[in-house]
């Protein structure tokens, strides 16, 4: 079973997000670390990108194929995570930790109310 | 939901109780990975690897004319086999397209078996039926095709020899490329000396009902040697480094054996086979496009299938493109196989990848791109 810890919000396309202040950090869930298997590459944003909320900002690669990460919230990238430039399986390890992407700081908050609850997405990814 | 209508191998069961990852392959419901595609690549270099490829389609010749009925259709000589030896080889439209490529096996004077891709079978065999029921109607043979009773699985890596010996005591003594005919339980099994990893390992065929018994065995006489069971990703990543050719990749019906780097299966010596003609051409008068091994120079996400390359010549002209790509677990790096305009494809030429609209340098290099320094 997937982990998904309460305190954290989801994107039906697997990103969760984690907000303090009007800044969010976003990174990919423990269900779908293991959905794409072991990473070997991981493409982050630019710095002081502006995203739009479902926009393709970030790509995984595992041995067999390359999937796209999308922005759940819109805003401008002021953090990426470099290390997984160097040790992507980093999201495997720890999805929730030190694997985190990217933190963006939120154009619109409002957004928020459009994500998921840990409880909708658990409901998601079981079915 | 399409599922319903995959192809299950007798070792399905073994796959679930191993909680092995399932997708589709060529029509089959197969195990892409076990505990993970690195590691099982790395077993497969390290120790072993058993990989269950009873999706594979096995056809079976026999009569006095079966030799000349085959080497009409195969462009490699099955006449330079004796008894107990098998080759690679490939069967050509008329025009040099190539059908599939497969392995065939003289298992006696009058007696062959060819292994074919399973996402090729019901064409191969329709293709070869009809060949034998026009141009060749008076040759003596009988054909079959027992694919659907037969299992098979692939053991490889250096420690394959070892683990095979406690099943079938004389298969270590087979050369590269021979075949025996053995027993399990009671049943025929073939055990050939071959494979599609670029180790040392066997191919065994046994009927159906022995295949979970015998896929049991080896693994447990493997286990304290590092065996692992291998899915289809493993597979993917070890044929890749060593440049071998996959059916719908590398090898289409739009393709050519000299197109594909596979001049060295076409015995153009032969006097009359399909695709004959429109091969001697090509070898004598060159072709424009060449598969190619590259490696990734720099530090870049792994190549891909369809991605573009380009020259680096000066011109920075799109000059091909990517049929297999991965991140080989072995060098650590990006590497593929694709075509590009002959003049690019010798081993040393600099060529550029795209991947998402940025070019990413890379070195054609020869087959295998890994292997081990022995």
């Amino acid at each position: 079973m997937a982990d998904i810890p309460t305190h954290l919000k989801y994107a039906s396309s697997h990103e969760w997000v984690s907000v303090e202040d009007d800044t969010a950090t976003i990174g990919i869930s423990d269900h779908a670390q293991e959905e794409l298997t072991e990473l070997v590459f991981i493409e982050l944003p630019d710095l002081g990108r502006e995203l739009t909320a479902g926009d393709p900002c970030a790509v995984v690669e595992s041995v067999k194929t390359a999937s796209d990460i999308y922005a759940p919230l819109s805003g401008e990238i002021i953090d990426t995570n470099d290390a997984l430039d160097t040790e992507p399986g980093t999201v495997n390890d720890d999805p929730y930790g030190d694997g985190w992407f990217f933190k963006i700081r939120l154009t619109n908050p409002k957004e928020l109310d459009d994500l998921l609850s840990p409880d909708d997405y658990a409901e998601q990814v079981n079915i | 939901m399409k599922e319903t209508q995959l192809k299950r191998t007798p070792l399905f069961d073994t796959h679930n109780e191993l909680d092995a990852r399932m997708v589709e392959f060529g029509g089959w419901e197969m195990p892409v990975l076990y505990s993970g595609i690195a590691q099982e690549h790395h077993a497969v270099r390290q120790a072993a690897g058993l990989f269950d490829i009873s999706h594979m389609g096995e056809f079976l010749f026999d009569g006095p004319d079966a030799l000349k009925f085959l080497n009409q259709l195969l462009t490699n000589d099955l006449a330079k086999l004796e008894p107990g030896q098998g080759q690679y080889t490939l069967l050509c439209q008329d025009n040099g397209g190539v059908i599939d490529d497969l392995y065939a096996y003289r298992l006696s004077d009058t007696h062959y078996l060819l292994i074919v891709n399973a996402s090729r079978l019901e064409i191969d065999w329709m293709w070869i039926k009809a060949q034998r029921n026009s141009r060749h109607k008076s040759l003596q043979l009988e054909m079959s095709n027992p694919s659907g009773g037969l299992a098979a699985m692939a053991l490889q890596g250096p420690k394959a020899a070892e683990i095979i010996a406690g099943v079938f005591p004389t298969a270590a003594e087979l050369r590269k490329n021979q075949i025996a005919e053995l027993e399990f339980a009671g049943a025929t099994a073939w055990v050939s000396r071959t494979g599609y990893t670029g180790e040392d390992g066997f191919e065994l065929v046994v009927p159906n009902g022995r295949a979970a018994a015998l896929w049991e065995q080896l693994m447990s006489l493997g286990q304290a040697l590092g065996l692992l069971p291998a899915g289809l990703g493993a597979r993917d990543t070890l044929r890749t480094e060593a440049g071998y050719s996959l059916y719908g990749h590398e090898l289409t019906s739009d393709t050519t054996p000299i197109e594909a780097a596979l001049g060295w299966a076409v015995a153009l010596d032969k006097p009359c086979f399909n695709g004959r003609e429109m091969l001697a051409a090509q070898k004598q008068d060159g072709v424009s496009r060449l598969c190619i091994a590259f490696k990734m120079t720099g530090k870049s996400a792994p190549p891909r299938e369809q991605y573009k390359i380009f020259s680096t010549d000066g011109t920075g002209r799109e000059i091909g493109e990517v049929t297999s790509g991965t991140q080989s677990p072995s060098l650590g790096c990006g590497i593929g196989l694709g075509y590009v305009e002959s003049a690019h494809a010798k081993s040393g030429t600099g060529i550029e990848i795209e991947i998402r609209n940025r070019r990413f340098p890379a070195q054609v290099v020869k087959r295998p791109i890994f292997q081990k320094s022995s």
